[in-house]
């Protein structure tokens, strides 16, 4: 049988998975952190420590601000030394709790041995609160926090759990060496979930590029299952290795052959997706009542001399990681937080890492230098790659044209911002950048419409 | 390193540019350039030379001069449109009527709409079809390829003209086709007469190979336009084979080949959809053959091609992607 991909779109960009083979090794706590209380979707968390504060690893420092936020906890032992807005990636400023470290006393309560623990809890609410408090939040790019995720709204019902392995941005190696080097703490971490879903068939998705990860995971599988019962149900599904594979409405396609509809939720087609990194974090928040304080953070790029995967403190300056490895080359021109397809260009070092911190990678400007746009070809690659089935070339113009309701009937709300059509335009147009203008327009738009719906249904009402 | 460059998302690009997409189309070409240089010897380089040089000329000429812009000559897709044109006239050709032709494809075709990604027709053919109103006679005066450096010339009709010629004078097709002494393997090989892209369809089908590898085109369009040509004249053929000629001898005369494989499949004036391509290159098929066989041209292909060119943007409307997660 063909390897299963999704079913529109996307495009082969060269994986240069040039740190496959760095362990992922902890790197040493700086001296202060800074850790922002925004490092999820959704409404910033509410800190509740004050400056002077001594705090342990894995206390609580904020808590959630609303229905959908995260807990933040400390990452490292040491003072507070300020609460106050700081310079992100970008240089906006975020509320950030700063840490003067001292020592690396661990909160009480938490287990920090490596023994695994393959005991499922019955109760899935009680899983799904032990989630809530370790601060679980997706940690395959969309910061989305856990618990959320795994609460389906009343009616809805889900049939499969897909753990995404795909990996499938170029240069990232932190989910990949995830599977080889805690492969069975993401085998568990599934397993928890799925229990929390009660009991639903969970598929881990790989791409065929990583045949060590499959068949480790495999093994891991095998083995887990002779241990107990809860491990059925489990099964990896290797992939064809192509971007954005890894996109939640793509994986769900490759794997179920069910595409979410325009607008609509994973679950409305039965599916939950989470993040293999996410896996290890509901092990670690479930079974060793470790919350997220730390994650790995590929660093790499080919001007980039040390490759490496990291094991990162939240909060640790990108400076201090770069400096780490022999600091920024000279030929760099660009560092990247995430992949290269949809990863941010980092504009301020002394930003920190958040838990979603995946990589840094190092481009060149002949990697990276965007050349000077010409005239559209009408090739009709960037409809061929669009893996939502839109047609970039015609919402780029419909943009200039200002025509916000032919975008609106053009879906381009559905644009999930990928990159493959500005990645695959042979005459350079700035296609995704013209988009993500349009697409936020017309959200506006979209959203204003529906809060007036409201608005006048209410009205009714009275 | 003292700044950090700061954009948006993609950071990479795929290493595909309009240049190279072009140069890519100008190899595929090399092997009919060759063959008509081989077969019609001195002339046919002349004609080549003219062509490309016009056409890259007046397209800086224009984007510099009068638009006052950056020439856009980089992209190539002049010199394309250049031996485009000088594949589709004869190689007796006076230099000054490709030169003509090369101003109508380029400065009226092209530049005139816009420039390339503008252009509603094919320039090439717009270009060809000029010339072919304006100098018939020049136009559809062939002499038939001699071997090397072709020294004797022989003067005669295309296939295609021969048959139009023989059926006004009510000579069934099988009785010319026998007097003619045409086989299908010259046909293929190249040693009937024809403008210079018409000679040989190996080389031509090379090309076509190529392109459809380094996945410049999709094959749908040309497939298409020979499964229409096949089956239309088929059915003709089978109902009148004294009076209609068949499949093979319609796809491998003329400008049919050269058509399908690099004119039809230009971006710029083909849908971009498959089934948009597909029905694209049906429409072709169709109208070529009943050009050549009701029309009073002998061939169709040029005609056809520039007929669909209008119909694209109906067709890019009929046919669009199924959006994901959309009805």
């Amino acid at each position: 049988m063909a390897k299963r991909t999704f079913s529109i779109g996307g495009v082969h960009p060269h994986d240069s998975k040039i740190s496959r083979s760095c362990a992922i090794e902890p790197l040493a706590i700086p001296q202060t952190v800074y850790i922002s209380v925004a490092q999820h979707i959704g409404a910033p968390a509410k800190p509740v420590v004050a400056v002077g504060d001594k705090v342990k690893v894995g206390e609580v420092l904020a808590e959630p601000g609303g229905f959908v936020s995260a807990f933040i906890h400390s990452s490292v032992s040491g003072t507070v030394k300020s609460i106050a807005p700081r310079a992100d990636l970008a240089g906006n400023p975020q509320m950030t709790i700063e840490i003067a470290v001292e020592g690396d006393e661990w909160a009480e309560g938490i287990d920090t041995s490596d023994t695994l623990v393959t005991e499922i809890p019955e109760d899935g609410k009680q899983i799904l609160e032990k989630i809530r408090l370790g601060g679980v939040v997706g940690l395959g790019g969309a910061t989305f926090p856990t618990h959320v995720k795994l609460s389906p709204p009343p009616g809805s019902k889900c049939e499969m759990l897909i753990i995404n392995g795909c990996e499938c941005e170029p240069y990232l190696t932190s989910d990949f060496r995830t599977l080889l080097e805690k492969g069975e703490q993401v085998v568990v971490g599934a397993a928890l979930i799925k229990q929390v879903l009660g009991g639903v068939p969970c598929t881990i998705g790989i791409e065929e590029n990583k045949p060590e990860a499959i068949a480790h995971i495999n093994e891991v599988i095998e083995k887990l299952k002779k241990v107990s019962p809860k491990y059925e149900g489990i099964s990896v599904l290797s992939l064809k290795k192509r971007y954005p594979q890894g996109g939640e409405k793509q994986l769900i396609d490759a794997v179920m052959h069910r595409q979410v509809p325009s607008g609509g939720l994973p679950i409305s087609v039965g599916a939950v997706v989470q993040n293999v990194a996410t896996a290890l974090a509901v092990y670690d928040a479930v079974q060793k009542n470790k919350p997220i304080v730390d994650n790995s953070v590929t660093v790499t790029g080919e001007c980039f001399p040390a490759q490496a995967n990291l094991l990162v403190r939240v909060g640790t300056p990108l400076r201090f990681i770069i400096d780490s490895l022999g600091g920024v080359p000279e030929n760099a021109v660009k560092i990247i937080s995430g992949g290269p397809m949809m990863g941010k260009a980092v504009a301020n070092l002394d930003a920190a890492t958040l838990k979603g911190t995946s990589a840094l990678l190092f481009l060149t400007a002949e990697q990276t230098a965007r050349k000077a746009p010409s005239a559209c070809i009408r090739c009709g690659r960037c409809a061929e790659a669009c893996p939502m089935g839109l047609e970039p070339f015609l919402l780029n113009r419909l943009w200039k044209a200002g025509d916000n309701e032919k975008l609106e009937a053009n879906a381009v709300a559905d644009c999930i911002e990928c990159g493959c059509c500005l990645y695959s335009c042979p005459a350079n147009i700035p296609l995704l950048d013209m988009i993500r203008m349009a697409k936020a327009d017309v959200m506006k738009i979209i959203r204003a419409r529906a809060a007036a719906a409201k608005a006048a249904a209410e009205a009714t009402k009275k | 390193m003292d700044k950090l460059t700061v954009s948006p998302s993609p950071h990479i690009h795929a290493k595909v540019s309009t240049r190279s997409l072009m140069t890519d189309v100008v190899i595929a070409l090399l092997p009919a350039v060759i063959c008509s240089v081989v077969f019609y010897g001195w002339k046919e380089l002349l004609i080549l030379a003219v062509s490309v040089a016009s056409c890259v000329l007046i397209e800086y000429v224009i984007t510099r001069y009068m638009l006052k812009k950056p020439s856009t000559v980089g992209d190539m897709s002049a010199v394309v449109t250049g031996i485009l044109l000088a594949l589709n006239v004869p190689y007796t050709t006076p230099w000054w009527v490709v030169f003509i032709g090369a101003v109508f494809a380029v400065a009226v075709a092209k530049m005139t709409f816009g420039g390339l990604g503008q252009n509603i027709f094919n320039p090439a053919i717009a270009g060809r079809v000029f010339l072919l109103v304006s100098f018939p006679t020049v136009m559809t005066h062939w002499e038939q390829p001699q071997a090397l450096f072709g020294v004797d010339a022989v003067t005669g009709p295309t296939p295609l003209g021969a048959i139009k010629e023989g059926l006004l004078n009510k000579v069934p097709v099988p009785d010319i086709m026998a007097s003619k002494g045409y086989s299908y393997a010259d046909m293929l090989f190249a040693n009937l007469g024809g403008s210079a892209g018409e000679v040989c369809a190996l080389a031509l089908l090379a090309g076509f190979i190529y392109l459809c590898c380094r996945r410049v085109i999709k094959p749908w369009i040309t497939l298409s336009i020979f499964v229409t040509v096949a089956l239309t004249s088929l059915i003709f053929w089978g109902i009148n084979p004294a009076r209609f000629t068949g499949p093979l001898f319609n796809l491998l005369t003329g400008g049919l080949i050269l058509g399908a494989c690099f004119m039809a499949t230009d971006y710029v004036t083909s849908p971009m959809s498959t089934w948009g391509g597909v029905i694209f290159g049906a429409g072709i098929g169709f109208l070529t053959v009943m050009i050549r066989y009701f029309g009073a041209y002998p061939e169709g292909v040029s005609f056809a091609i520039l007929i669909m060119n209008a119909f694209v943007p109906l067709i890019n409307m009929g046919f669009k992607q199924k959006k994901f997660g959309r009805a």
